[in-house]
């Protein structure tokens, strides 16, 4: 096939601040560009991982002696068993550090042991609830969780919708990329006061930082995703005439699926990140309002466990959102 | 007047593939590529014919100007006495890199080209046309797979189902062989002149390989070397169908044509690599 241009390998999209290629070098709009199709960043190691296993033989050849099916066996406990242990093992070690430093005179950071012996309650009991300036700490969890999840599929369908637009249309591109390039440099905090100023609450400043934060390598990873849309199922579309809601749901929604899955992984991180600092500032019910009250009230191993929560949150939500994509977005080849 | 008509008919017939005049120019300014420097090529309703020559000579090219993928810079290409201007399904392609869509299943993948056909057809209909499309290629126990689950002759054989399953007046292919092994090579340039006898679609065919090119064609086109590729020579291949490898053998055109072809491609490849002697 003749190359009228070449299609400048790309890295895929890119974690965090992902490249947008020139829309005259971009894939998708010449429709005879021979594009290789690029891998999405974020593959998922554990796939990969379980394929590798399920690609071993299953049965030794017959020649060989049992005991190799046992010392196999075995070697696969051992090694199932390490990735359990090990973390175990760092962790325990991270603690002594810690409990030994904590337990120096004059530091004021209380070492594992005390956390737990003084947050007990804490711990123990995530959803008690004794009026609204005093409730569990699971309670805390899900009015944060329930904020992005609002913030996060607003940016979700917004996200999604604007990445088509400046994917499909190159004067929308053109209009629209110098904006959005400035604006997702834009730190979430620095919307807040503005967000304030228009919605005078706090609950909906709040969703609208998170939405605000999430929407933007949603944006621009679809619009990559369309822009790399390959030349050869560009072409299928065109003789076999698929258009409108065909084209849609056949064409253009699976090949961009592995990077909007990308660019809402991204997302679901950024946005959990922003809703703990949102909340501090907009107070209410909230897991990062209540990090700000026990600093203030010098609970501070309250505020460990806290944030020992968050970064399991924060880890679920990322897991959560990579099983979805690898159910949808890596059906390519 | 019947007479008139009838001269109209096979005049039409005669012409059924039309490229007169064709120009075709890529990129501008100091980047400007000039592919094809004026192509006069007429293929006649039900005949098979294959564009043979070089890598980069732009063939290709010249069927993307026919599936109307791209358009001529100047001349014009028609087909059936109307002007191509856009992709359509009566220019149905398999192309060289059998552009399956991954995610459908293989019955999916044709009934794509089925679903354009009929779109007011019930969902019955069209998913019996387009396992009929795929019991043609002999893919029956296969329809329920993904494209990574097949062979590449597997694969290319969707694309082939595909495009017939276009109802299309010109089938186009584009080198629709030349990823594939000797061996499996063989056995799809088979199955193609058994569903090609069977009914007669006008053909166009890009290719390198020169058996391919006589055992499938009633006339082989050569093009010269690019930039600024021109059609060098048209050889007729008088060999009586249907074909059989075996007998091609013992054919005295089949050497003769053969021979034709590779003293062109090895003579014009003196500033170019031969890919013909597959």
């Amino acid at each position: 096939m003749k190359t009228e241009k070449q299609t400048p390998m790309g890295k895929g999209p890119a974690s965090g601040i992902p490249e947008i290629p020139e829309p005259e070098k971009a894939g998708g709009r010449g429709h005879q560009v021979v594009a290789e199709r690029p891998k999405p960043m974020i593959t998922n190691l554990k796939t990969v991982e379980t394929k590798m296993k399920a690609s071993q033989p299953a049965k030794p050849p017959a020649q060989l002696p049992p005991p190799s099916e046992d010392a196999e066996k075995a070697a696969r406990m051992r090694d199932r068993a390490r990735t359990f242990i090990m973390p175990v093992l760092a962790l325990a070690f991270i603690g002594l550090f810690w409990e030994i430093y904590s337990s120096r005179t004059g530091v004021v950071l209380p070492g594992p042991l005390k956390t737990i012996h003084d947050s007990w309650n804490l711990i123990a009991h995530p959803w008690f609830d004794h009026g609204p300036n005093d409730k569990g700490l699971g309670w805390q969890l899900l009015s944060s969780l329930q904020r992005v999840a609002i913030g996060y599929s607003l940016a979700a369908v917004v996200g999604i919708f604007l990445g088509i637009v400046i994917g499909k249309s190159a004067m929308a591109f053109k209009a629209l990329d110098p904006i959005f390039q400035v604006l997702r440099t834009i730190p979430p905090l620095a919307w807040l006061p503005i967000s304030l100023a228009t919605f005078n609450q706090a609950n909906p400043s709040a969703i609208f930082v998170i939405f605000v934060t999430a929407v933007w390598p949603i944006i621009i990873n679809t619009s990559v995703g369309i822009m790399r849309i390959p030349a050869d199922y560009e072409n299928v579309a065109r003789v076999y005439q698929l258009t409108g809601s065909r084209y849609f749901f056949k064409v253009m929604l699976p090949s961009a699926a592995p990077y909007i899955f990308t660019g809402l992984r991204i997302s679901i991180g950024m946005a959990w990140l922003a809703i703990v600092a949102a909340e501090m500032l907009t107070g209410g019910v909230g897991i990062g309002f209540f990090i700000w009250d026990s600093w203030n009230s010098s609970r501070m191993s309250d505020i460990l466990v806290s944030v020992c929560y968050v970064g399991l949150i924060g880890l679920t939500l990322d897991r959560i959102v990579a099983k979805i994509a690898s159910l949808f977005g890596t059906k390519g080849e | 007047m019947g007479d008139t008509n009838l001269d109209l008919n096979a005049e039409r017939e005669a012409r059924f593939v039309d490229i007169s005049g064709v120009h075709k120019l890529f990129g501008s300014g100091k980047s400007r590529y000039h592919a094809l420097a004026g192509v006069d090529l007429r293929i006649a309703k039900g005949e098979f014919v294959s564009i043979i020559g070089h890598s980069g000579c732009g063939k290709s090219t010249l069927l993307n100007l026919v599936a109307g993928l791209n358009l001529p810079t100047t001349g014009t290409v028609a087909v059936n006495g109307k002007e191509v201007n856009a992709p359509g399904l009566d220019r149905a392609v398999v192309f060289q890199s059998h552009s399956l869509l991954p995610w459908l299943t293989v019955l999916e993948n044709v009934q794509v080209a089925v679903d354009s056909v009929y779109p007011d057809r019930n969902k019955q209909f069209r998913l019996e046309e387009a396992r009929k499309y795929v019991e043609m290629v002999h893919l029956g126990k296969h329809a329920n797979k993904k494209p990574p689950e097949l062979s590449g002759g597997m694969k290319q054989r969707v694309g082939i189902a595909r495009a017939f399953a276009a109802n299309p007046q010109v089938l186009l292919l584009d080198e629709p062989f030349g990823a594939l092994d000797a061996l499996t090579r063989g056995s799809m340039q088979d199955e193609l002149t058994s569903i090609w006898e069977k009914n007669r679609k006008t053909v166009m065919m890009i290719t390198h390989d020169v058996d391919e090119a006589v055992f499938l064609s009633d006339r082989i086109v050569l093009m010269s070397n690019g930039p600024a590729a021109v059609i060098a020579k048209v050889v007729e291949v008088p060999i009586p169908r249907p074909r059989t490898r075996e007998a091609l053998l013992e054919d005295s055109h089949y050497l003769e044509i053969r021979k034709e072809l590779l003293h062109y491609l090895i003579g014009a490849s003196s500033h170019g690599s031969v890919s013909a002697a597959a």
